[in-house]
C-alpha cells in the first residue's frame, strides 16, 4: 500500500515522498516500511510502540495512535510532521 | 595523555540546530568553520574517540524525529546513522516503559575496551555500544537497578530540558570502576566498581539547598563531575550548590567554592581539568543569586582557574567582554586541549566560541553568529 514520508524522514526514502509497505496492521506495515528503510521507524515511533510526539500517523485520511489498527489492501498511510517549536 | 599534543585540533561545537567543527592550526591562531552538520538536528554532544581519533560519535535528534547516533571515521565528511540507537526494554503489557528522549553524554570506555562507549541519556539511561557505537544496549545493572525508580524517574523534577544523565568518567586504572552524575531532583554522583552491575550514591558533604533534608545520601544537582587521568582518585564537581573536590579515600566533598571571591559566588555549569596537572581546573562563574539567571556574574564574563586543587582561584578575564555581556556556558560547553601551553574554549547558549592558546591568559572570540551551543569538545584527530 501507499505511505506517505513527511519531509524529514525522506533521507531514509532516498527523498521519495510516496513509498510502498505491506502488512495487515500499521505495526506490520512499519516493520516493513523499516526492513526497506532502516531506521526510519525508530525515529517516528519510540521503544514503547508510542508515536512521538510531534509526529503523526493517519489512515485514509483519519489520525490513529493504535499501531494494532488494522489496514486493508488499498488503504493509504500519511505519516506528518506536526507543528512544534522554533 | 602525559606529553604535549602538538597537531592540529578541532573544536567539535554542537549545537541546538547542528554541528559545526572549527579546525585550527598547530598553533591555534587561525581558525577555519566548517559545517553546519546535519543543519536543523539538535546535537547535545559530540566526541572523538581518544583512543583511535578517527571515530567521530555525535548524539542527535530533530524536533520531530526521536533519537540516533550519527558515526564518522573521516572528520565528518561521510555519516552513517547507528543501526540500533539506545532505547529503553520495551514495557511489559500493562506497564508505562521509559522513554528515551535524547542522548546527552558519549563517553568512551576504558583504554582496554577497543570500540566500547558509553552514553547517558534524558531521562536518565545508561547506554554501553560495543562496536563503535553502531548498536546500543541497556546496562541492565544501572537502568534495572532495584533501586534506580529513587534516583531517577522523576521527569516533572529535571532540569529545563529534562532530568539527564552525564559526567560519565572511567577509572584508567580499572575499566569496571567508573563513575555517573545525574542532575535532577533525585539525582547525584554515583559510583560503580563492577562494570556497571551494581552503584552507590557519593554525595557525603556535598550541599544541597532545594530539598529540606541536610546531607542526603542522594538526591544532588551535580552540573559536572571530572575524574583527572593522572591521578585518578581526585574528583572535582560543579554543582548546582558550588564547586567542590572529593579525594577518594576520605570520601566526602569537600566546598572548594568557598574560596572564590564572595561577589562572584561559586555557581556554574562546566569545570575542566588540566591533562598534565591534577591540581589546576578552570571553572566559568555563572550568576546563582536570586531568581537564578544563569549568566555572567555583573555582566562581566570571566574563568576562573585554581592551581592548588581550588585553595585559592586566579580570575581570567583579558580579552573577554569587560561589561554588558551576560554569557550562559553549559555544562558541556567548556573544553581544554592538550597542547603546551594548554588551549582552553567555551561555547555560549548565544552562539559564541571563544578561546585561550595561553591557558586562560588572554581570550578571544573564534566564532560567533552559531545557534545555542550545547556542547564543546576539543578533538585531535589522527592523521
Amino acid at each position: 500500500m501507499k505511505i506517505w514520508i513527511p519531509q524529514p524522514l525522506r533521507s531514509y526514502t532516498q527523498q521519495r515522498s510516496q513509498v510502498e509497505a505491506n502488512g495487515a496492521t500499521l505495526a506490520e506495515v512499519l516493520a516493513d516500511l523499516d526492513r526497506r528503510y532502516p531506521g526510519i521507524r525508530f525515529r517516528m515511533i519510540d521503544e514503547q510502540d508510542g508515536v512521538r510526539t510531534h509526529m503523526k500517523l493517519f489512515v485514509n485520511r483519519e489520525q490513529v495512535d493504535s499501531l494494532a489498527t488494522s489496514l486493508h489492501e488499498g488503504d493509504e498511510v500519511h505519516i506528518f510532521q506536526a507543528l512544534s517549536g522554533g | 595523555m602525559t606529553s604535549p599534543a602538538t597537531g592540529p585540533l578541532a573544536l567539535l561545537i554542537s549545537t541546538r540546530k547542528g554541528l559545526w567543527l572549527l579546525h585550527g592550526d598547530a598553533g591555534r591562531q587561525r581558525f577555519t568553520l566548517d559545517g553546519p552538520h546535519f543543519l536543523g538536528h539538535v546535537i547535545h554532544h559530540a566526541v572523538l574517540d581518544r583512543r583511535d581519533r578517527r571515530t567521530l560519535l555525535v548524539a542527535a535528534r530533530t524536533g520531530h524525529l526521536g533519537p540516533t547516533v550519527f558515526r564518522s571515521t573521516d572528520i565528518g565528511r561521510t555519516w552513517k546513522e547507528a543501526s540500533r540507537p539506545a532505547a529503553f526494554p520495551k514495557a511489559p503489557a500493562g506497564e508505562t516503559g521509559r522513554v528515551v528522549d535524547h542522548g546527552f553524554w558519549l563517553e568512551p570506555a576504558h583504554a582496554s575496551e577497543p570500540n566500547c562507549w558509553y552514553m547517558g541519556t534524558s531521562p536518565e539511561g545508561l547506554f554501553r555500544s560495543e562496536d563503535g557505537g553502531d548498536t546500543w544496549s541497556s546496562v541492565t545493572g544501572f537502568n534495572d537497578h532495584p533501586r534506580n525508580a529513587e534516583w531517577t524517574r522523576k521527569e516533572d523534577l529535571g532540569t529545563p530540558d529534562g532530568p539527564i544523565l552525564h559526567s560519565i568518567q572511567i577509572d584508567p586504572r580499572d575499566p569496571r570502576h567508573f563513575y555517573i552524575a545525574m542532575s535532577g531532583i533525585g539525582g547525584g554522583v554515583f559510583e560503580t566498581r563492577d562494570g556497571g552491575s551494581d552503584w552507590k550514591p557519593l554525595n557525603a558533604g556535598c550541599a544541597i539547598n532545594f530539598a529540606p533534608i541536610p546531607d542526603p545520601e542522594f538526591g544532588h544537582d551535580p552540573h559536572c563531575v571530572r575524574l583527572h587521568p593522572l591521578a585518578p582518585d581526585l574528583l572535582y564537581q560543579q554543582n548546582h550548590c558550588g564547586i567542590y573536590r572529593m579525594r577518594r579515600a576520605e570520601g566526602r566533598w569537600v566546598r572548594i567554592g568557598d574560596n572564590m571571591p564572595k561577589d562572584v559566588g561559586d555557581i556554574g555549569f562546566p569545570i575542566e581539568l588540566h591533562p598534565r596537572d591534577p591540581r589546576t581546573a578552570w571553572v566559568f562563574p555563572m550568576d546563582g543569586t536570586d531568581v537564578w539567571p544563569r549568566t555572567s556574574p555583573d555582566g562581566k564574563p570571566a574563568v576562573y582557574r585554581t592551581r592548588d586543587e581550588g585553595e585559592s582561584w586566579q580570575r581570567q578575564d583579558r580579552g573577554l567582554p569587560s561589561d554588558q555581556a551576560w554569557f550562559t556556558v553549559r555544562r558541556q560547553a567548556m573544553a581544554v586541549d592538550a597542547h603546551e601551553p594548554l588551549g582552553i574554549y567555551f561555547g555560549t547558549t548565544h552562539g559564541e566560541v571563544w578561546g585561550s592558546a595561553n591557558e586562560g591568559a588572554e581570550w578571544s572570540c573564534l566564532a560567533r553568529h552559531l545557534p545555542l551551543i550545547h556542547a564543546v569538545e576539543a578533538a585531535e584527530f589522527a592523521t
